[in-house]
């Protein structure tokens, strides 16, 4: 089955690369590449989404030892409950964005190298899927570098564009920097272990020095982190994201950094196991501050790309808040309290992956719909995609963790997880705990402020320029796989026991617990810890929708049929309502912008022409800038330092051939002399 | 079968209880208001009066607006009222409190709030907009103050469960006046009145006044939709004064659906939202309402207060 879905993978690459090589011909062959490469990913997303149900709900994990070659031996392909569950998030997302894309890249076939991207996407969802099933260091990596490599491809694909470019190559530079700090950790693993298979690893891991592990935790903190867009680390992800079509900005904001969050599971509790407690309350930290940031960040952009893709890095700030209560619990060693955090976060895992992924794709159907991101130029678009808007308007709704959506049972699962850690008699979890708990409860309260500015500006009130009047509804074939996402988003929010068996499994692979049985099938989400508090999100959306009757009986019961009469919007004594008084979306963020200037730190420009009198403004121009506190402080010193560096190596190339040689032979030289002696 | 009805009955009765209450207690603050500043002010039946005038009402709807207005006063209606089904209002044990705890209710509320606030800037006017990027901006701050004072309830009852946290304090009615709960409960106080729109965060008599901020979102609503809207405020509001009450207060809560423990817990609910109300309308009458941007200085207040109070908790051990 592994093998059908690589197949699936290479055979949309196959397609791909051979209609990229001739671009441009007829029309029909971008198309029958298209269609084809996405058919094929298509196929194998749904391949791997049965793969990883079988792992899942069977408990059994798949090995597969693969054929040596000359420089690897060793190689395999393991899925356990984790690879599985990874694997499945994967496929669910990219089996509803290639279907979008059949409609969505109809836009590039005239313009664009189309069979450049069906090539690139294919080698994408093949690099992701490999990444979380590989089963030995070498091949990780080699996948890790692929899935870096076709990403920046795929992000510079609107290469003539300077913002893309730019984008492009810092993105591949932090990928760089990440990648040396697996490696790092990779060579540190083998020089304990001797293998770079996982097995192996997960073996003798317990007999590692503390020390070491510690450096390796380092490591993994800081490879994986920078994929997965922690703050500090996230410099790379708000460019990256917008920069690149809109079908690869779902599957990277939804997928592609959660294999970061894979990477970091694997490592701290598969291979490392309970360390000291300062790792997991350095991660509640760092996952504190990359949800308040990043919500925060999201709040004053009006890209709503950018905007989106601040949020990633809020959302994986609220998953690492699982983690790192998971490490902090397990390392006080109350596993079944890790056991829930880390279900906590492998849950919102998928529930992000799926909104976002339905987020990301309304995005790019407003974009192809009315060629701007930009949503001061946007506004009732509800009119004009009315399918579209419900489906972002339930994305919304999810993302900012309100019942009866997804988004609310995984983050009231992590308030959980935290909370119980209030039963643990130890100081530094007293202290942690609840300010983590306040963070997350703001994060949750601004994400959804940034979700009313965001849905309210683009699809309410009036359109705010002519793109906006012009918009059409989408396709069938980009509404299809939204609807579908949004089903799902539904679904897992009223019924999340169809899910929560699986996480036991994993549970109980990592950690040897697993939150019993009255975690899983029955409607209420009961925890196995005493004083635990419970939710029913099924019934308690049934319950919402059995309450209608009551202010619609005592309407009726009281005024009888209701009359109603449409008029225009009261305009404070105008003629009618303008576009142009309408509130902005700057104007809207203006409140939280005051209130957390300390972390903007915003400076503005004002400048009014005044022609004919004070009170006729016939122009206003209003310009705001928010410092990213990181690149000025951190990036830019540290660039700065590395530039002084070079600038000093340079003294050592001459350019004569001379001195080339005479390096040469006394590094010779002095290994030498380090061999013998 | 004998369970299930009286389970029926119970949500039945706190259900009906809670939608005639809320507009009496929101009458009885008004009057309360209007003799501090020495008027007669009108008769506490008189919010109840203007919802079934407008009930009766014709709806005018701005062509502008979408369905999202249309569906805004239902949603926060029923959110609002879902509440009443998870807290315990007049009994002990709700019969479906395992449906949601204290965080389900928090979230319940965002919900109604989300709605409301996409609503008014569905009609385009500049006040909708003004009403609701301010309430989402205070609800971001207010989240943080009332999840911590929640949490140091909780931690006391050792559940998030609202008729654990009840029965537990039933049991120990003494831990009330520790600091620490006394902490929170000053905590949670600012929070109600900046939930709920109170002067000094927001004023509720205003209407047409560049401050207003709840006064703002709804401007446009008018006949029945506006009475639901109006309605699900109260019942707000009559929600928040019933959770300060009966979280740190407990007493008289019927156990069964007996005519005289129905009636003793209806009786002693009364009384304590009235000595709640009395105070939020004491604070109305004596205090002006604050600047905007004075309003997070205040709920920094109620913060530091619950998270003093948690650290409290854990240092005193009580």
């Amino acid at each position: 089955m592994v093998g059908v879905l690589a197949a699936g993978a290479f055979a949309g690459l196959l397609f791909g690369s051979r209609a990229g090589s001739s671009e441009n011909g007829s029309s029909r062959l971008p198309r029958a590449a298209k269609n084809l490469g996405f058919a094929s990913a298509l196929i194998a997303s749904l391949l791997g989404i049965v793969l990883s149900a079988l792992v899942l709900f069977s408990g059994k994990s798949i090995h597969l030892a693969l054929p040596a070659t000359l420089v690897l031996n060793n190689l395999s392909v393991d899925i356990d409950p984790l690879s599985a569950f990874f694997l499945g998030t994967i496929s669910l997302l990219s089996a509803a964005v290639s279907m979008y894309s059949f409609g969505y890249v109809n836009e590039y076939l005239t313009k664009r190298n189309v069979g450049l991207l069906v090539f690139l996407f294919n080698l994408f969802l093949f690099s992701m899927a490999g990444v979380v099933v590989a089963g030995n260091a070498v091949p990780f990596l080699i996948l890790w570098e692929l899935m870096s490599l076709t990403t920046f491809f795929l992000i510079n694909y609107e290469h003539e564009n300077p913002a893309s470019r730019r984008a492009a190559f810092l993105y591949i530079a932090m990928s760089q920097i990440g990648t040396a700090f697996l490696i790092v950790m990779f060579v540190l693993f083998y020089v304990y272990v001797h293998s770079f298979s996982f097995a192996a690893i997960r073996e003798a891991a317990p007999h590692i020095p503390s020390a070491v592990k510690t450096i390796i935790f380092l490591c993994a903190l800081v490879g994986f982190g920078i994929k997965a867009g922690i703050i500090p680390l996230h410099i790379w992800l708000p460019e990256a994201h917008p920069a690149a079509p809109s079908n690869v900005s779902a599957l990277m904001s939804g997928v592609m950094i959660k294999t970061g969050i894979y990477g970091m599971v694997r490592v701290f509790f598969d291979f490392l196991g309970p360390g000291p407690e300062w790792w997991g309350i350095l991660v509640l930290g760092l996952a504190a501050t990359s949800a308040v940031l990043g919500v925060l960040y999201a709040l004053t952009e009006h890209d709503l790309k950018r905007l989106l893709a601040f949020h990633s890095i809020e959302n994986i700030g609220i998953i690492l808040m699982g983690v790192g209560a998971a490490l902090l619990f397990s390392s006080l060693g109350n596993n079944l309290l890790a056991a829930l955090g880390l279900a906590a976060a492998l849950f919102h895992v998928v529930n992000h992956a799926l909104f976002k992924g339905l987020l990301f794709l309304g995005a790019g159907s407003v974009l192809q719909a009315t060629h701007t991101r930009n949503i001061e130029d946007l506004g009732g678009l509800i009119r004009r995609m009315p399918t579209t808007s419900l489906f972002f308007l339930v994305g919304s709704v999810a993302i900012s963790a309100l019942p009866p959506l997804n988004g609310f049972v995984s983050e009231w699962l992590t308030y959980q997880a935290l909370l119980l850690g209030f039963n643990i008699a130890d100081l530094p979890v007293k202290i942690v705990v609840p300010l983590t708990v306040a963070l997350l409860a703001l994060t949750g309260a601004l994400a959804a402020a940034c979700f009313v500015k965001a849905f309210g500006i683009t699809f309410l009130g009036l359109p705010r320029s002519r793109h906006a009047e012009e918009a059409h509804e989408a396709s069938r074939s980009m509404l299809l796989p939204m609807g579908m996402l949004a089903a799902l988003c539904i679904l897992l929010g009223v019924a999340p026991g169809l899910l929560l068996p699986a996480f036991g499994t994993i549970t109980e692979s990592l950690l040897g617990v697993t939150p019993e049985q009255t975690f899983a099938a029955s409607v209420t989400l009961n925890l196995p810890v005493s004083g635990a508090g419970s939710i029913a999100p099924g019934v308690l959306a049934a319950s919402l929708l059995a309450l209608v009757v009551v202010p619609v009986g005592v309407g009726f019961l009281i005024g009888g049929k209701m009359m109603k009469r449409t008029a225009p919007t009261w305009a404070c004594g105008l003629e009618r309502v303008a576009p142009r008084t309408q509130y902005t979306a700057t104007g809207f963020s203006k409140p939280i912008r005051m209130i957390f200037s300390n972390i903007y730190r915003a400076t503005h420009e004002i400048e009014v022409s005044e022609e004919v009198s004070p009170y006729f403004k016939p122009r206003i121009r209003y310009e705001l800038k928010t410092e990213s506190v990181f690149e000025k402080y951190v990036y830019v010193p540290v660039l700065r330092g590395v530039l002084r560096f070079s600038r000093a190596a340079r003294a050592t190339q001459t350019g004569h051939i001379q001195t080339y040689l005479a390096y040469i032979f006394v590094t010779l030289l002095a290994l030498l002399l380090l061999i013998r002696g | 079968m004998i369970q299930t009805l009286t389970s029926i009955g119970t949500l039945v009765i706190q259900l009906v209880f809670v939608l005639t209450a809320a507009p009496l207690a929101a009458g009885m603050i008004r009057t309360v208001k209007a003799r501090l500043q020495s008027r007669k002010g009108a008769s506490i039946w008189q919010p109840s009066a203007d919802l079934i005038k407008l009930f009766k009402k014709e709806v005018v709807r701005s062509a502008t607006s979408s369905w999202v207005f249309q569906a805004t006063p239902t949603v926060v209606f029923v959110s609002t009222l879902a509440v009443a089904l998870l807290l315990p209002i007049l009994f002990k044990n709700v019969p479906l409190h395992w449906m949601g705890d204290i965080i389900a209710v928090i979230y319940l509320f965002g919900l109604g709030r989300f709605f409301l606030a996409l609503a008014a800037l569905d009609t385009g006017s500049a006040f909708g907009g003004l009403g609701s990027s301010r309430e989402m901006s205070v609800a971001s701050i207010v989240e943080p103050a009332m999840m911590l004072s929640i949490v140091s309830v909780a931690v006391t009852a050792g559940s998030t469960d609202l008729s654990s946290i009840v029965q537990a304090r039933l049991a120990n009615p003494s831990m009330t006046i520790n600091p620490s709960q006394l902490l929170a409960f000053a905590g949670l106080y600012i929070v109600t009145i900046a939930e709920t729109g109170r002067i000094p965060v927001d004023n509720p008599d205003t209407h047409l006044e560049l401050t207003m901020i709840h006064e703002a979102m709804i401007l446009e609503y008018s006949g029945r939709d506006l009475a639901i809207l109006e309605w699900a405020a109260q019942l707000k509001l009559f929600i928040f004064l019933t959770l300060l009450a009966n979280m740190f207060f407990p007493v008289g809560l019927a156990s069964d659906c007996s005519a005289l423990g129905v009636l003793t817990a209806i009786v002693l609910l009364l009384a304590k939202v009235l000595v709640l109300g009395l105070s939020v309308a004491l604070v109305e009458s004596t205090n002006a309402k604050l600047r905007l941007f004075r309003v997070p200085e205040l709920l920094m207040v109620a913060f530091i207060l619950s998270l003093l109070g948690l650290i409290l908790h854990f240092i005193v051990g009580a």
